[in-house]
């Protein structure tokens, strides 16, 4: 009997709600989601997955110094996760090694000195929850640095989201026009930093690039409509983090890894059934019984 | 001695030179052209023709030489939205997410506020772009679903709507439809009439023949200049071609 009422689905949504730090992290991943999600879409049709590993990677000793110096953490995560971009199309541009082998090269680099760094730094700096995120265990100040970088970010994408469009599809039509595209490099940068660093707090560096990727791809799947696809791509994102968020709760599993996982189920289902994008072309199938 | 009225010339190019960290792309290179003028770009692959056009558009940096357009610098000729860039097919993500109306869009937003809010005058340019090209029928279809040459139009569409009095053409009739080409050809007269520039590059003699008033033959330099009657001869061309013959290139008959 009692195993019954457990098992309701009311009981299951609501009984993680009582916990404030339930409500806590659902609020908070689903922000740093949509924040993800949004500049996700970009991301995804700029042809820049492995620049947001490199990024969301770089950005660890700058959390690490960050921290030891008592800065906000995300001041010293934009330096790092700038600078190694900067430094990679510098080596691409003085050497004849490979763009792809430098950006992993210059990434590991970086991820490493930070590996190295909390080693050495003594303070109260948990590995585990920036490796791996502690959306559970968020505190007030990062609760208000969240808060802030997503809406900064998302303010910033509104403002120039047609802008950031036309430079992802045609960056010479752009310049020709005497649009700044310089800037608008340095801005989906930027953009790409300051969503690193509030996404590792929700599933973690090594995770985070999934947060800045999947959902993007999963929309282009779904649509041919950019303004659509940016919609998808958030909903999708928020989506997944709360269901991951429920499934690490009820099964006491890694939170993200269950929000990626979460990500990637939704993925895979775009991937079989969109309708016209989809393995299966259900859109066809249809259509060939009317 | 005469001085030169540079105001006279759309585009004038003066002993440009591009490199790409080092490795020259182009050098010395020379060009004049008036309003109304249609010029054929003819080199081999490599041959320094997409440098040539992402010089004009400003898209990368000459490292010696200089270009007046109108008679003023590049950048003010971006800001005031004079030169358009027609793509070629393979230079686009034929699989962006982005329908003909908002591509066409695209060739005003120079002209608009920082939210890139289209006027009702941007409306109607859009519009009666989209009607030239012929493509009203199509206005919410995406890019992707599109025929090659209707993606061409739609590009052409964007240039039309930008207003620009330089039109620079990468390819415009490869891997076009008949009625693609025709279309394009009927607005290359309508173009040449309102006295707007054209320098398009192009694999096809016939065409340079047809429509060209004038020919810049290229190979990292420029091989010959002037007008197509006088420059477009079989020595010319082979040169051009790092001595493959025109017989080779284009059949016998030519």
């Amino acid at each position: 009997m009692e195993l019954c009422s457990f098992l309701t689905l009311d009981s299951l949504i609501t009984d993680p709600l009582t916990h404030d730090f339930m409500r806590k992290a659902l609020l908070m991943s689903s922000l740093v989601a949509a924040v993800c999600g949004f500049l996700s879409s970009y991301l995804t049709l700029k042809g820049w997955a492995l620049m947001g590993d490199a990024v969301s990677h770089s950005v660890m000793p700058g959390v690490v110094v960050a921290y030891a110096l008592g800065l906000p953490f995300s001041l010293g995560a934009f330096i790092f996760g700038v600078g190694s971009v900067a430094l990679i199309g510098f080596i691409k541009q003085k050497s004849r090694v490979k763009e792809d082998t430098v950006i992993g090269l210059v990434f590991t680099g970086f991820f490493a000195l930070g590996i190295v760094l909390v080693s050495k730094i003594k303070s109260n700096i948990d590995l585990h929850s920036i490796l791996f995120g502690s959306p559970l265990g968020i505190s007030l100040s990062d609760v208000k640095q969240t808060i802030f970088i997503s809406l900064l970010v998302v303010i910033l994408l509104s403002i120039f989201r047609k802008d950031l469009m036309l430079y992802c599809f045609d960056p010479r039509h752009a310049k020709t026009v005497g649009i700044n595209v310089f800037f608008l490099h340095y801005l989906l940068l930027t953009c790409l930093s300051l969503a690193a660093v509030v996404g590792l707090q929700s599933v973690g560096i090594i995770l985070v690039v999934a947060m800045l990727i999947t959902p993007g791809a999963t929309a282009y799947l779904l649509t041919d409509k950019f303004d659509n696809m940016t919609i998808i791509s958030v909903l999708s994102a928020i989506i997944s983090s709360l269901i991951g968020i429920y499934i690490s709760f009820w099964f006491d599993l890694e939170t993200g890894g269950s929000i990626v996982l979460a990500q990637t189920f939704i993925f895979l289902f775009a991937f079989l059934f969109a309708p016209r994008y989809g393995l299966f072309k259900l859109k066809k199938f249809f259509s060939s019984y009317k | 001695m005469e001085s030169i009225n540079y105001q006279n010339f759309r585009i004038d190019a003066e002993n440009i030179c591009v490199d790409y960290n080092g490795k020259v792309a182009l050098y010395d290179a020379n060009l004049r052209l008036k309003p109304g003028q249609i010029c054929g770009l003819v080199g081999m692959n490599g041959a320094g023709k997409t440098t040539f056009f992402n010089a004009l558009t400003g898209f990368v940096n000459i490292s010696k030489g200089k270009i007046r357009i109108n008679g003023e610098s590049v950048r003010s000729a971006q800001k005031d939205q004079t030169i358009a860039y027609v793509p070629q097919s393979e230079g686009i993500d034929s699989q962006f997410p982005i329908n003909v109306w908002d591509v066409v869009m695209m060739g005003r937003y120079g002209s608009m506020n920082i939210f890139r809010c289209p006027r009702e005058s941007d409306v109607q340019a859009v519009k009666d772009a989209i009607e030239r090209v012929d493509l009203t029928d199509h206005l919410s279809t995406p890019i992707g679903h599109l025929s090659g040459g209707q993606r061409k139009r739609t590009f052409l569409a964007r240039a039309i709507a930008q207003r620009a009095s330089i039109l620079l053409l990468d390819e415009p009739f490869s891997g076009v439809d008949i009625r693609t080409e025709k279309l394009i050809s009927e607005l290359f007269i309508q173009f040449k009439n309102e006295g707007k520039t054209i320098l398009l590059s192009t694999h096809d003699m016939i065409h340079v023949r047809e429509f060209c008033d004038l020919v810049l033959l290229i190979n990292k330099t420029v091989v010959a200049y002037g007008e197509t009657s006088e420059v477009f001869t079989p020595e010319n061309i082979t040169t051009t071609f790092g001595g493959i013959s025109p017989d080779f290139l284009f059949g016998p008959e030519s």
